[in-house]
């Protein structure tokens, strides 16, 4: 039997959560290195994943498969399509950046927690939530795919409402108030998403006596598994909303504000670059391919629910106070562009969703970053705070601009290939809603360069003064993330060769084909 | 004689210890109320077992009467404690047991 | 060596210096200036090579194209990056690298006591590589990538002086406003790939004739929009003004010589999809006249003289764009008048940033005046610039608004007639505003005043690498226009790419000429009776009701501000609300009724032994009372 290169990878940060937590109280540094090179090796395995991969082969390879429960059926089936080798690859790329930037923020020297052994409780959750997402990006299992999507909430759960910035003007008590409000809602939105999941776990399973995703995928297309197409739509309905809980779709995305809000710039990033694509890769994946014929019916309702998102949380981004949520309400923005390129069922806005999700993670990984060192800096994480800062720390406020026209898509850095290929793949189909949604490219520039504005330009106030410019460990985050992002937004050839046939299958498995162009171009 | 009747007698004696429990304060009353309301259903179960010829209600009829014994230990028990504390034994004065 | 291989040198020159003066450190700061001055030279001088390669080519066989990789490839989705280099894209090569090498130069003297002066230099060859970049693409797409790139540049470039808020809001205003004009874009290349499957030059021109007019003329009007946007025409100008914030040079270079125009070189550029869709093109055309009677008019009332400039350039630009608009009559001449204009403004620009240099950063021309005595070599370029802007006769202004405006007249029917006299009293107001400058700023009586740190004004010619640039752009100034029309050269090197056909005005070629004379000297008389003749006031009167919104940008920007800033707050702030109280409200609300709900039923739970059994009874009675019935039944 080949090494399982998978499950290793996987189970790589696994063993390193119990590590890392069983380092004794007092070697707290000892803890983070520890966590670090985890993380470091995770990117490894990520590597020859995506090394050994052919992205003209299967559609899942590097298959795994074992009986677990035989009495309903439940294996443990493990395999990667291109998608999936894309969204590992982006989780192993950002965790080493995300422990790195998150270095002194459970040092209870750096921050005065009393909390029991934080330094090394807040690395073991990280590396175990990095454990749980490769799970789930790897299972063509739906019943192990929902076990790690469920999973996941534990260790996210404590890491929002456990650590958090320096106390905030209210004093320490009322953060901990609202760090708990935040953890709970969270809990609460993902688990009734869940639980309506489970049903349709449970429901799928009655229907097709399995829960292996390829054979029911199989059954479906040669026949012998027929599903009423009142079954189907509501099995599709029951995973769908779980999905649109986590990625978060409008209304269902108020929990992201105030989870993003209140946990630490890197538990921040871990939500929205990570663990939310779970939830539009499993749309990708388990809706899609499922209920092809559920998901075509809902389109036109998803793709409007989405166009809402995306102006919506644009919207709202300009609204915002805190510099923060404002990164989340972006976020809605851009997971509406997500799920858009989803729902279009056109190649160009299914690759462009899936390099949307990579780029996207790394962008606001970007942003995110930079704004928690500014925020560390000054304590504070309203935008009202600060002022000036470009004179007081040039390269600080030089990089957040980076991040910022990453998240505002311009073109040359990655967002950009991926936010046009979702707009044409969705206007082929689409001109309407194509159209509607360029309005969020003139809102992301508003809300980016307001933020800018105001934080970064301008006389330098008082309070930003004594802002030190950022530090070696700090450099050593940022500036690889742009380098991937210029990389990505120059040549993403490497990304879209990996992707395109996962989602020609992907296509081939709804029935739809691209629309043809008015005029057969001359040319060819 | 009909041992239809023997019903109509235990159905009675069922009604008078209901009422007893519902309506009476001393905890002493309620609890021989309770016991009255077992007692008819062990009448029923001795009846429906002359009735159908088999010994099945007979049994349940001893088994019964065990765990009214048993419940009569344990209460009785309760009720001289909460004599000590409350000086009465008057079922209304012990309403601690609410959320 | 192949020649086609110097092409991605062009953008490579400037991309390079971008990139090793903002990440190098501070120990750049010595040479950084240089480096960016010689890597902007590098990418003219071989621009001059490839010139002298096409020129040695047949006409027809002029264009070069490099392919270097294969951008977005997607199923369905060609994006390459790749480089077409013919007749058009040469002239703007050549004249963003040579202009663009000039200000670099005068950019040394300019910035020389800004301590971040590496940075500066950084951001302008940014902004040069991006403009080539714009201008060498082969297909929209990466056309978008110079577009934006300029764009951003232009945004670093206008709030390079961060520290001032008002710099810092028209940077972002420029960039907002020119999104709004991006989204444009944007959709014409979605339209573009839905219609044709690709958005590559060559096979959307080739098949334009197998597609409906409608289709061209929605992708003509959203090509007009990302025009207006970058170019400043209405009604996206309202950026430019504000733009002046950022330093001279930047405003000489990007906002008068090369970035503003990009809007002319994309409708010429898409000519072809132009002539198919008569409508797009009207309203390029109608655009067109409106921004050249907005900005003349704007420009008439400003006493910032960079800001009575960009009026100027507004005006200018309506010029090109009304001439783009009629076609292939004109698509020529609207080049013609951008290169000359690249000379003559940037000229003006470099000129008035000289007079700043000398005058303690002062913009009021209010507080101006004789300063023709001091700075003598600023004085005669800005001369020269000067008349040439205005079309005196010989000039090269004189030639290129002399075609647009016989042009306009050859549209004919009533839109020609329209057209073509905006085009002539345009002219006529040029004349008023630029004597008005000239009036305000080099004769007269002084009327210096101590800056807010009480130094006296000591106005002194400029340093030489700053006149040297001046120089040169005079000497366009004077003779481009005359060489460029000598034999119809500059009409023979353009016509294999745009196309042109003669027009036949109804009016004789002399009598428009002799009217534009007539109405430039009427608008000169009148400004020397206005400033010449009487004193100019150091406070501006009040002024006719004209003046006083030409003042204020015609209430555009007032309009923007109620309308859009005020209206956007109000939006924002109550979904603010909304998405607190109502959608999130929605959730909330579940949970607090589960709670409500929960609460009641405690209630029961009093731990009275008997209610408990009452309960315990109903219960009994109500499931016996069923079951008799379920039976009954």
């Amino acid at each position: 039997m080949s090494f399982p290169l998978l499950t290793a990878t996987a189970a790589l940060p696994a063993v390193g959560a119990i590590a890392t937590a069983a380092v004794p109280a007092k070697q707290r540094t000892a803890a983070k290195w520890l966590a670090l090179l985890f993380s470091l090796g995770t990117l490894v395995f990520a590597a020859v994943i995506a090394a050994r991969f052919d992205p003209g082969g299967n559609q899942f390879q590097l298959t795994e498969s074992h009986a677990w429960i035989t009495d309903f059926g439940v294996r443990y089936e493990l395999g990667v399509d291109g998608i999936g080798v894309a969204l590992i690859a982006l989780t192993a790329l950002l965790m080493p950046f995300v422990i790195l930037a998150g270095w002194h923020d459970a040092d209870p020297q750096e921050t005065g927690s009393s909390r029991w052994r934080p330094t090394q409780g807040f690395f073991a959750l990280i590396l175990a939530v990095e454990a749980m997402v490769i799970v789930s990006f790897e299972a063509t299992d739906v019943f192990v795919f929902y076990i790690f999507f469920e999973a996941m909430l534990i260790p996210m759960y404590f890491l929002i409402g456990g650590f958090g910035d320096r106390a905030g003007p209210h004093g320490e008590k009322e953060a901990a108030t609202q760090r708990s409000y935040a953890a709970v809602k969270f809990l609460l939105y993902n688990l009734v998403g869940g639980l309506i999941m489970l049903a349709a776990v449970i429901g799928l399973y009655v229907v097709a006596g399995n829960f292996s995703l390829q054979e029911i995928v199989a059954a479906r297309a040669n026949g012998s598994l027929h599903m009423a197409t009142s079954t189907e739509r509501l099995l599709f309905l029951g995973f769908f909303f779980a999905f649109a809980v986590k990625a978060p779709l409008w209304p269902l995305h108020t929990w992201l504000p105030n989870a993003m809000g209140e946990a630490t710039a890197p538990v921040a990033v871990l939500i929205t670059a990570v663990v939310d694509k779970v939830g539009t890769f499993a749309m990708l994946r388990f809706c899609l391919q499922l209920f092809p014929n559920a998901s075509k019916w809902a389109t036109p309702a998803i793709l409007v629910l989405a166009l809402i998102s995306i102006v919506y949380g644009a919207l709202l981004a300009v609204g915002q106070r805190d510099i923060k949520r404002l990164v989340a309400y972006a976020s809605i923005s851009h997971f509406g562009f997500i799920i858009m390129g989803i729902f279009a069922m056109t190649s160009q806005g299914q690759s462009g969703a899936t390099l949307y999700m990579v780029n996207h993670g790394i962008s606001t990984a970007a942003l995110m970053l930079v704004a928690g060192f500014l925020i560390s800096r000054r304590g504070s994480r309203l935008i009202a705070d600060y002022g000036g800062v470009q004179k007081v720390a040039p390269v600080l406020a030089g990089t957040f601009l980076i991040g910022g026209l990453a998240t505002l898509s311009l073109p040359g850095l990655a967002p950009f290939v991926s936010e046009f290929l979702v707009l044409v793949g969705t206007f082929t189909r689409y001109p309407v809603i194509g159209i509607i949604a360029t309005i969020g490219i003139v809102l992301a520039a508003l809300y980016t360069l307001v933020l800018y504005q105001r934080t970064m330009t301008g006389p330098v106030k008082p309070s930003t003064e004594g802002i030190a410019d950022l530090r070696v460990r700090e450099l050593a985050v940022v500036v690889p993330l742009i380098g991937v992002l210029i990389f990505l937004g120059v040549y993403p050839k490497p990304l879209t060769d990996m992707v395109n046939p996962a989602v020609q299958h992907t296509l081939s498995d709804v029935h739809k084909k691209d629309p043809k162009p008015e005029v057969e171009a001359a040319h060819k | 004689m009909n041992p239809v009747n023997y019903l109509y007698l235990a159905a009675l004696l069922f009604t008078i210890g209901a009422i007893g429990v519902l309506i009476r304060r001393n905890a002493i009353i309620v609890f021989m109320c309770i016991e009255l309301m077992l007692n008819a259903c062990n009448l029923t179960f001795v009846a429906f077992s002359r009735m159908h010829g088999n010994l099945d209600g007979q049994i349940i009829a001893f088994f019964t009467m065990v765990v009214a014994a048993a419940e009569v230990v344990v209460g009785l028990a309760i009720i001289v404690s909460l004599f000590r504390t409350r000086h009465s034994a008057s079922v209304d004065d012990a309403s601690l047991m609410k959320l | 060596m192949n020649t086609e291989n110097l092409i991605a040198l062009l953008v490579a020159a400037p991309l390079l210096g971008a990139a090793v003066l903002l990440c190098g450190g501070r120990a750049l700061d010595r040479v950084g200036h240089l480096l960016g001055t010689l890597l902007a030279a590098v990418s003219f001088v071989i621009a001059v090579v490839l010139f002298s390669d096409l020129v040695g080519k047949s006409p027809h066989d002029r264009t070069l194209t490099q392919h270097l990789f294969s951008w977005v490839p997607v199923e369905g989705f060609q994006a390459d990056v790749s480089f077409q280099l013919d007749q058009l894209s040469m002239t703007f090569v050549l004249l963003i690298t040579g202009v663009g090498t000039l200000i670099h130069m005068y950019s040394i003297g300019y910035m020389e006591h800004d301590e971040r002066r590496r940075r500066f230099f950084g951001y302008l060859n940014l902004f040069l590589a991006a403009m080539l970049l714009l201008v060498l693409a082969d297909n929209y797409l990466l056309l978008y990538v110079g577009w934006e790139g300029v764009g951003l540049a232009s945004y670093l470039l206008i709030g390079f002086w961060q520290h001032k808020p008002s710099a810092a809001t028209a940077a972002k205003k420029a960039f907002l406003v020119n999104r709004v004009g991006d989204m444009g874009l944007s959709i014409a290349i979605m339209i573009m790939f839905s219609t044709f499957g690709t958005f590559a030059f060559k096979p959307v021109f080739d098949s334009v004739g197998d597609t409906s007019q409608g289709k061209l003329t929605a992708i003509g009007l959203t090509l007009l929009l990302a025009a207006c946007g970058k170019s400043a025409q209405v009604p996206l100008q309202s950026w430019l003004g504000d733009a002046m914030e950022g330093p001279t040079p930047v405003s000489a270079l990007i906002h008068a010589a090369t970035m503003v125009t990009a809007g002319v070189y994309l409708i010429v550029r898409s000519g072809v999809i132009f002539n198919g869709a008569p409508d797009a093109q009207l309203a390029t055309a109608v655009v067109g006249a409106v921004t050249l009677m907005f900005g003349a008019i704007v420009g008439c009332a400003k006493d910032d003289i960079k800001k009575a400039l960009a009026g100027s350039t507004m005006s200018q630009i309506g010029y090109m764009v009304l001439a783009a608009g009629l076609g292939p009559v004109g698509y020529v001449f609207a080049i013609m008048h951008l290169v000359t204009h690249g000379f003559f403004k940037a000229g003006l620009f470099l000129g008035a940033g000289s007079v700043m240099h000398g005058m303690n950063d002062e913009v009021d021309m209010r507080r101006y005046g004789a300063l023709r005595k001091y700075m003598p070599i600023t004085f005669a370029t800005f001369t020269l610039a000067y008349l040439a802007i205005i079309g005196f006769p010989g000039l090269s202004g004189f030639f290129s608004k002399d075609k647009i405006i016989e042009a306009a007249f050859a549209k004919g029917g009533t839109e020609g007639w329209i057209l073509g006299i905006t085009a002539v009293v345009g002219a006529a107001v040029t004349a008023f505003y630029m004597t008005r400058i000239m009036l305000m700023t080099f004769f007269g009586e002084k009327r210096w005043v101590p800056d807010e740190q009480g130094n006296e004004p000591h106005p002194h010619e400029a340093p030489s690498s700053m006149t040297i640039p001046m120089l040169v752009l005079a000497v366009g100034s004077v003779f481009a226009g005359g060489i460029f029309s000598l034999g119809d050269r500059f009409l023979k090197w353009l016509e294999p790419v745009t196309g042109h056909t003669e027009g036949h005005s109804p009016i004789s070629t002399g009598a428009i000429t002799g009217a534009t004379v007539a109405c430039m000297l009427i608008g000169m008389g009148v400004a020397w009776v206005m400033y010449g003749r009487r004193d100019v006031p150091a406070l501006a009167p009040r002024g006719s009701l004209l003046t006083r919104a030409a003042r204020r940008d015609l209430l555009q920007d007032d309009f923007n501000h109620v309308v859009l800033v005020r209206g956007g707050e109000h939006l924002t702030r109550s979904l603010v609300y909304v998405d607190h109280t109502l959608v999130d409200g929605v959730v909330n609300g579940t949970a607090a009724s589960v709670g409500g709900l929960s609460g009641r039923l405690r209630k029961l739970q009093n731990g009275y032994v008997r209610s408990y059994a009452v309960s315990m009874f109903g219960g009994a009675a109500v499931i016996i009372a069923a079951t008799l019935l379920m039976r009954a039944v």
